[in-house]
C-alpha cells in the first residue's frame, strides 16, 4: 500500500521535518554532561506506521483473516480457591464438531514459563484452582454460535477450599528483600520530627483499548505460528517451546499491530497464545482467541495493590535522617513477574532523596485473586506515591514549603543510594523540579491557594457544612511531586538478557533493522530508523524495519522497562557504526551514503549482529542487593492544579506541568506523547481508577464500571523535556515510558491537600474518600482539626505520627472479601 | 456477536458505506460493527468494549457519530454510513490523507492507533458540523472516545489544526 500525505497546509505551525525532505535525520550529539531543558527542536520524522493506522489499513489481530479459522473460548473457574474435581459435557450437544482441550492435551510442561513454574497453562483435573478467573478447559468451534452453545454445555465440578484475600495475612511469600544503609537507630536519634504513615493503593488496569488477542495457525512442520497483540515475542516463543514441545523453528510468533500494552501485554499473551495453539493443534485449524473486554478485565493482570508504611526522621530544618519503609505487595494467585515488580518498588521506595540511614523491607505475598503483573512503572508508582505524600506531610509539619523540603533532600551528583550506588552522572532531580515549578508558577499559585484556604470559614470541621460556603463551591489547590525511575532492567537483568539487535545492508543497498522490539504506539518503528539513518547519514526512508516475527528477527529482549530507546536503540547505533566502518573501509574510505549501492553490488548483503555488553562501571550483586541497581535514573517532576467540588467531593485536575529528564530526546513529539499519556494514566490512578473485589472476584470488570479519564477529565498537560544524557549508551537516552507514571498521583494528592487541608492516604482520591476527609461522611468522630494536628507536631517535634489516623476512609484492608460492594 | 444472531431470520439490508451502495443479507439484530468488519471486510472500525463505552467503533450514520457496536443493522436500512476507510482520497499513487488525518499524523494524535478510527470519525462529525478550534468544544466532541495512549493532548491539538486554528 502506498499512502501519500497531502500537501503541506499553511495552517500547520512548524511543519515537522519529514524524511525525504532532502536532508538526513538530525544527527544525535550528546552534549558533554550538560543538562538541557526546553523543547525547541525539530519535530522528527512522521510516525512510520501512522498512515496505515489513520486510514484503517493497519491490521490488528482481530482484523487478520485466516480462511477456515475456528473460534476459541476459555472455560474459567468461578471459585477463588478450590479443587478442580472434573467437568461434564452435556450429552445433548454434538461434541464431534467441537475441540475440547484440557491439561491432558498439553504435550510439554503444563507451566506458563516465566520466573517461577507455579502457573499452569490449564488446571488439571484433581489440581488446585487458585483464583477466580483461572483457565480450566478450552473450546473451539467453527462458528461462534456453536461455540456459545458449547460454553453453556460445560459444567465444572469443584470442591471449595479456604481462600486468602488479605496480602498482609498471607503466609505464602513470593519474594522479599531487605535493603539497609547506615544506622537506622542513630538516624532516628538525630531526628527532630518522626513521621509515620500508611498508604494503600489498589489494582489498576492497563486498559489498552485493544483487548488481548491471538490467532494460532498450525504449521506444516507440526509446529504453530501465532499472530497476536503482544509486547514480547520471545517470551511467548519460549513458553510455546516448553509447553508444546516445539523446536525454535516450529514455534513462530508474529506480532500483529498492537493496540496498546502498558505492561498488560508483557506476560499474559503467553497464556492466550498457548491456549490458541493447543486448540489449533487439536482442531487442525487456525483458531482465533480474541478476548472481549469483560474477559480481558476479569482475567488478565493488573497493577499490584500495595500497603506501604513509612517511619521517617527529619531534622527541624527538613533534612531527611532516617527512613524505615515497609512495602507489602499483593501478587495475586501466581508469581508471574512479582519478584521483579517488588524489587523495583523497593528500590524506588525512598523516593529521589538522599538519606544516610535507611531500612527498606519489602515482601510480596500470594492471595486467591487473579495474578498481578506488569504495568507501566512496575512497582515504582505504588512506592513513590507513598514516599511523596510522606514528604509533603513532613513539609507541612515542619512548615517548610513543599519545594524547599525537596530541594534540601533531592539527589545530586555524587550522592549514594541505599544500595550503595553512587550517582556519578545524569542526575537531574533539581533541574526537573525547578523547571516544573517555574513553568507552573508554583510558589505564587501556592501562596494564593493557601491564603484562600486560610480565609475559608469553617475549614472542614463542622459536619455537614465542611468547607462549603455560599461563595465557595469549589476549592483550588496546587501540588508538586518528584520522582525517579531506574532506566532499563533492574540489577543484572540486562546482562542476563544479552539482547541482540541486527542491521542489514541488503543487496539492493537498502538498510533493514532486525529487532524483536515491538511497536505498540510508543514509536519504536519511528525512532529506530531515525537513529540508524542519523548514524549512517541516510534519509529515514532508506531504512526499513523487519516485521516482529521470531522467524526473522533476533531476541532483542522484551519491550518493557523503558528499555527500547535506551538499550536496543543503543545497540542499533553501535551496529550502524560497525556497518558504516566496514563498508567505508572496503570502499576506499568513501562516505557510507555514497558507497552503499556499490558496496551492495560488489559484496552482496552485509549483516551486523550487535549483542549487549555490560555498561561500564555498572555492578550489582543480586544476592546482597548492593551496587548499581540501574545504569542510570530518569527524573520527573509534576505540578498539578486541581479543583475540589466541596459538595460532591469530585476532583477535577485542571492543569499539569510535567518536566521529565529522558537523557536525550530522540523524537520530541513522540517523547511528549509518552509524557502526556503516562501523566493521564497517573491521574486516573490518582482520582478515578479503582477495582472493587468480592470473594476474590473483580466486581467492576466491564468498561461501564471500570472507568478511565475521557478528554473532558483530562487536564491540559504542559510537557518540559529535560536532557541529562547517560554516557553508557552512545546516544545518551535513558527511557521515558514509565517515568511520568511515577509522579502524577502524588502531585494530585498534594494538590488536593492544598485545596482542602486533608491528606488522602489511599488511592484513588475518590469523592467518597474526599468527603470523609472533609468530615461530611462518617469517620468524623475523632477527626482532629487541622489546628490540632499542627499543634501535635509543633512543639517539641520529636514524636509526630500519622496526623490523621482516623481520616482513613477505606476501612477495608486494601481489598474486600466482605466488601459490601457498590451498586452496579 | 449479537445474541440474536442465531435465531433471527436473515433479511436483506440496503445502505451506503462511504458513498458505495451495499446490500447485506444478515439477521436484523446483527451489530452494524460486525456487518462492517465481517460482511464488508471494513476492519478499520474497531471493537474496544462492545458496550458503547470506548467509542473505538464510532462510525457516522447520516453524519452523526454513533457506536456501531450498539446499532443493529436493521436500524441503518436506507442510511448513509461513513467509516474511517472513506476519509482518505484514492489517487493513482495511493491514498491521500484528508486534512484531519494529516493533522493527526503531524501532531502525534495517533499512538497505538486502535482508538484512532473512531476518534477520527467523531472529530470528522464535529468538523463537518462547523466545529472550530475551541479546546473545550473539541474535548466535548470526543468525550465519548477513550484513548489510553495520548492523554488526549495531541488529539485535541490535531483537531484544532484541522479546524483551521492554532493552539
Amino acid at each position: 500500500m502506498t499512502i501519500r500525505t497531502s500537501p503541506s497546509r499553511t495552517t500547520t505551525p512548524a511543519r515537522p521535518r519529514r524524511s525525504g525532505d532532502g536532508d538526513a535525520a538530525d544527527a544525535l550529539v550528546v552534549p558533554d554532561g550538560v543538562v538541557m531543558p526546553g523543547r525547541a527542536r525539530p519535530a522528527g520524522p512522521l510516525r512510520r506506521e501512522g498512515p496505515a493506522k489513520l486510514t484503517g489499513e493497519a491490521k490488528y489481530a482481530d482484523d487478520l483473516v485466516f480462511p477456515g479459522a475456528w473460534y476459541g473460548a476459555t472455560i474459567r473457574s468461578t471459585d477463588a480457591h478450590a479443587r478442580f474435581d472434573g467437568f461434564d459435557l452435556d450429552p445433548a450437544l454434538d461434541w464431534s464438531k467441537i475441540a475440547v482441550v484440557t491439561a491432558q492435551d498439553i504435550p510439554g510442561d503444563n507451566v506458563v514459563s516465566l520466573i517461577s513454574d507455579d502457573q499452569p497453562v490449564l488446571v488439571p483435573v484433581g489440581g488446585e484452582i487458585q483464583h477466580h478467573a483461572e483457565p480450566l478447559v478450552l473450546l473451539a468451534a467453527a462458528d461462534r454460535d456453536t461455540l456459545r452453545r458449547a460454553r453453556h454445555a460445560v459444567t465444572v465440578r469443584t470442591t471449595a477450599l479456604a481462600p486468602v484475600f488479605d496480602p498482609l495475612a498471607s503466609d505464602h511469600v513470593f519474594a522479599h528483600y531487605e535493603i539497609t544503609a547506615g544506622d537506622l537507630e542513630a538516624g532516628f536519634a538525630d531526628a527532630e520530627l518522626v513521621l509515620e504513615g500508611t498508604y494503600r493503593v489498589g489494582h489498576q488496569e492497563q486498559l489498552y483499548i485493544e483487548n488481548n488477542a491471538m490467532i494460532a495457525v498450525p504449521r506444516e512442520d507440526g509446529g504453530v505460528a501465532v499472530h497476536g497483540s503482544l509486547q514480547c515475542p520471545y517470551y511467548i516463543h519460549k513458553a510455546m517451546k516448553r509447553s508444546l514441545r516445539l523446536t525454535d523453528a516450529q514455534a513462530q510468533v508474529i506480532q500483529a499491530e498492537t493496540g496498546g500494552g502498558f505492561g498488560g501485554k508483557e506476560e499474559y499473551p503467553s497464556i492466550v497464545a498457548l491456549h490458541a495453539a493447543l486448540l489449533a493443534l487439536k482442531a487442525g485449524k487456525p483458531v482465533r482467541m480474541i478476548y472481549d473486554r469483560h474477559e480481558d478485565l476479569a482475567a488478565t493482570t493488573k497493577r499490584h495493590p500495595a500497603v506501604v508504611t513509612h517511619r521517617t526522621g527529619f531534622t527541624r530544618d527538613g533534612m531527611l535522617v532516617a527512613q524505615d519503609i515497609e512495602v507489602v505487595m499483593d501478587g495475586g494467585a501466581y508469581c508471574t513477574l512479582t519478584p521483579v515488580v517488588l524489587s523495583r518498588g523497593a528500590l524506588h521506595s525512598g523516593g529521589p532523596y538522599r538519606c544516610a540511614n535507611v531500612r527498606i523491607r519489602a515482601r510480596a505475598t500470594r492471595t486467591n485473586t487473579p495474578p498481578n503483573g506488569a504495568f507501566r512503572g512496575f512497582g515504582a508508582p505504588q512506592t513513590e506515591f507513598a514516599a511523596e505524600v510522606q514528604m509533603g506531610r513532613a513539609a507541612e509539619a515542619l512548615k517548610i514549603s513543599p519545594l524547599d523540603i525537596r530541594r534540601r533532600n533531592l539527589y545530586r551528583l555524587g550522592d549514594e543510594t541505599p544500595t550503595g550506588q553512587v550517582l556519578h552522572e545524569s542526575v537531574a532531580a533539581e533541574e526537573v523540579l525547578e523547571r516544573a515549578a517555574e513553568a507552573a508558577e508554583f510558589e505564587g499559585v501556592a501562596a494564593r491557594t493557601s491564603a484562600a484556604r486560610a480565609r475559608r470559614p469553617g475549614s472542614g470541621h463542622v459536619p455537614g457544612s465542611a468547607l462549603r460556603t455560599s461563595r465557595d463551591r469549589t476549592a483550588s489547590g496546587i501540588g508538586v511531586a518528584l520522582a525517579f525511575h531506574g532506566a532499563g532492567f533492574t540489577g543484572s537483568g540486562e546482562v542476563k538478557l544479552a539482547s541482540v539487535a541486527s542491521l542489514e545492508l541488503d543487496d539492493t543497498g537498502r538498510i533493514r533493522i532486525l529487532t524483536g522490539s515491538t511497536e505498540m504506539g510508543q514509536g519504536t518503528k519511528t525512532i529506530f530508523p531515525q537513529l540508524v539513518a542519523a548514524e549512517l547519514g541516510l534519509a529515514v526512508d532508506d531504512v526499513d524495519m523487519a516485521p516482529q516475527d521470531t522467524a526473522l528477527v533476533p531476541d532483542s529482549g522484551p519491550t518493557v522497562a523503558s528499555r527500547t530507546a535506551m538499550v536496543v536503540g543503543g545497540l542499533l547505533i553501535q551496529a550502524a557504526r560497525r556497518l558504516k566502518a566496514r563498508v567505508e573501509e572496503r570502499n576506499g574510505g568513501g562516505a557510507f551514503a555514497d558507497v552503499r549501492l556499490a558496496d551492495a553490488a560488489a559484496y552482496g548483503p552485509t549483516r551486523i549482529d550487535q549483542q549487549f555488553e555490560p555498561y561500564p562501571h555498572v555492578h550489582f550483586d543480586d544476592a546482597t542487593y548492593r551496587g548499581d541497581a540501574y545504569p542510570a535514573f530518569g527524573w520527573a517532576a509534576c505540578v498539578a492544579s486541581v479543583d475540589v467540588d466541596l459538595d460532591s467531593g469530585e476532583v477535577t485536575v485542571r492543569d499539569v506541568v510535567a518536566a521529565d529528564d529522558v537523557g536525550k530526546v530522540i523524537h520530541p513529539i513522540l517523547a511528549e506523547g509518552q509524557v502526556e499519556g503516562g501523566t493521564l494514566q497517573a491521574i486516573g490512578y490518582a482520582t478515578i481508577e479503582e477495582i472493587k473485589l468480592r470473594d476474590g472476584r473483580y466486581l467492576n470488570d466491564r468498561l461501564a464500571t471500570y472507568i478511565i479519564p475521557t478528554a473532558l477529565d483530562a487536564p491540559r498537560i504542559h510537557t518540559i523535556l529535560v536532557e541529562a544524557p547517560y554516557g553508557g549508551v552512545p546516544h545518551g537516552a535513558k527511557g521515558i515510558g514509565e517515568l511520568p507514571m511515577d509522579v502524577g498521583a502524588p502531585a494530585v494528592v498534594a494538590a488536593i491537600h492544598d485545596a482542602i487541608g486533608a491528606w488522602i492516604h489511599d488511592l484513588p482520591a475518590s469523592p467518597e474518600r474526599i468527603l470523609a476527609a472533609l468530615g461530611i461522611t462518617p469517620s468524623v468522630d475523632q477527626e482532629p482539626s487541622p489546628a490540632e494536628v499542627d499543634a501535635t507536631v509543633e512543639s517539641p517535634i520529636t514524636a509526630g505520627t500519622d496526623p490523621r489516623p482516623d481520616a482513613r476512609t477505606d476501612p477495608q484492608v486494601m481489598r474486600g472479601p466482605r466488601d459490601p460492594g457498590e451498586p452496579r | 456477536m449479537s445474541g440474536f444472531e442465531a435465531t433471527a431470520d436473515a433479511a436483506t439490508w440496503r445502505f451506503t458505506v462511504n458513498g458505495d451502495q451495499v446490500e447485506v443479507v444478515a439477521p436484523g439484530m446483527r451489530r452494524l460493527l460486525d456487518v462492517l468488519r465481517e460482511e464488508l471486510a471494513l476492519t478499520g472500525t474497531k471493537e474496544g468494549c462492545g458496550e458503547g463505552e470506548c467509542g473505538a467503533c464510532t462510525v457516522l450514520i447520516d453524519g452523526a457519530p454513533v457506536d456501531s457496536c450498539l446499532v443493529p443493522v436493521c436500524q441503518v436500512d436506507g442510511a448513509r454510513i461513513a467509516t474511517v476507510e472513506g476519509l482518505a482520497e484514492p489517487s493513482p499513487e495511493g491514498l491521500v490523507l484528508d486534512s484531519l488525518q494529516q493533522a493527526f499524523l503531524e501532531a502525534g494524535g495517533a499512538q497505538c492507533g486502535i482508538c484512532t478510527p473512531g476518534m477520527l470519525m467523531a472529530a470528522r462529525a464535529y468538523l463537518d458540523n462547523g466545529g472550530g478550534a475551541d479546546e473545550g468544544a473539541i474535548r466535548e466532541a470526543i468525550a465519548g472516545n477513550l484513548c489510553r495512549c495520548t492523554g488526549y493532548t495531541k488529539i485535541v491539538e490535531a483537531i484544532a489544526i484541522a479546524a483551521g486554528g492554532r493552539r
